[in-house]
């Protein structure tokens, strides 16, 4: 494992911008280990045109958020089951 | 875990500097006045955004340093030799310079004051802001959870907050601090400098028996190398938190 990654809890600011709730304590499944984390304990890239956060277990991509002039890509199939707190209404 | 806070979409706000504060001889406390601040969490960060008459844009995420205190918010920045962003704040930033901010931001590398057990914080370097805020919070809430704090740096001279650190261990509130040094040691200095090792997190930490909650925050290799420590020691993943700086310190 190289040095040049954070910790998902990094993607907070980024991931604000699309969601009304903090998503960093989110908990889900990695869709290719079944390891269960929170999106602040993935390994976050940063270096690329965009974020790239994988799995702290195996390594495969868990989410990508890019974002280019007046709109943003969202892939978030590396993670399953994406649980968060959520006050009734 | 620590209580989500539904804030709605956050949205860039622009602060004005209220004073600075030098920590270091190359990091520097940034009192924020932010209007409308809505509070924080001991742990939280913010995302600050600097943009260039030309209209190039660049953002940076930094810890906060201080405890929720109304329309106030502090940062210390450490200044890295080749940032683009931490020399503008560290040196050049002046009292009533505005500086855009979104936040607060994270719900997973927080303390809630509510919880009972024991806190591990350990810090590498400017690791040490967010774990500054949680200290600070429990002194304000008067909280009188045990917490250690465990503070590694180059050496005595790039220690943050060493007074404040000093009088909040030798209040009797139950807050205990250990500097380990790895290059400069003060004379007399009982311990050689040197990385944190198993032998000293088993000496300074809490026992795995005791529940800790571990708060670990530097940069990557020693936020890594602490981590598998705890854990090789008998510590439950699950309760260590890690926040990651980089390879080499605090944003850039």
């Amino acid at each position: 494992m190289t040095e040049d990654h954070i910790d998902g809890n990094a993607a907070g600011g980024a991931l604000s911008d699309v969601f009304a709730v903090d998503l960093t304590a989110a908990t889900g499944q990695c869709s290719s280990c079944a390891q269960s984390l929170a999106l602040a304990e993935a390994l976050l890239y940063t270096q690329a045109p965009g974020l790239i956060a994988r799995c702290p277990g195996c390594e495969e991509v868990v989410f990508r958020l890019v974002r280019g002039p007046g709109r943003a890509w969202l892939d978030m199939r590396g993670m399953t089951c994406v649980q968060f707190e959520l006050a009734d209404s | 875990m620590a209580r989500a806070k539904i804030l709605g979409r956050l949205t860039w706000r622009v602060a004005t500097v209220a004073a600075v504060r030098d920590e270091t001889s190359s990091a520097r406390t940034i009192v924020l006045d932010v209007p409308d601040w809505p509070g924080h969490l001991p742990g939280q960060h913010v995302d600050v955004r600097l943009t260039a008459p030309d209209g190039y844009s660049t953002q940076r995420s930094y810890s906060i340093a201080s405890a929720p205190e109304g329309n106030r918010l502090e940062l210390t920045v450490d200044v890295l030799p080749d940032g683009e962003v931490s020399p503008y704040l560290a040196r050049v930033l002046s009292v009533g310079d505005p500086l855009e901010i979104r936040g607060p931001i994270g719900g997973w590398f927080v303390w809630d004051p509510e919880k009972p057990e024991p806190v591990q914080l350990i810090g590498g370097g400017s690791g040490v802001v967010p774990l500054m805020a949680m200290i600070r919070a429990r002194e304000t809430v008067g909280a009188q959870t045990p917490f250690r704090l465990l503070y590694s740096a180059r050496g005595p001279e790039t220690i943050f907050y060493r007074d404040e650190l000093r009088r909040s261990s030798e209040n009797g509130s139950g807050l205990s601090v250990t500097y380990a040094y790895t290059r400069e040691v003060p004379q007399g200095w009982e311990r050689p400098p040197g990385r944190v090792d198993a032998s000293l997190l088993t000496q300074i930490t809490w026992a795995p028996e005791q529940e800790p909650i571990s708060f670990v925050c530097g940069p990557t290799g020693f936020v890594e190398t602490v981590a598998d420590l705890l854990v090789s020691a008998g510590h439950d993943p699950a309760r260590i938190r890690t926040e990651r700086f980089g390879p080499s310190g605090g944003g850039s």
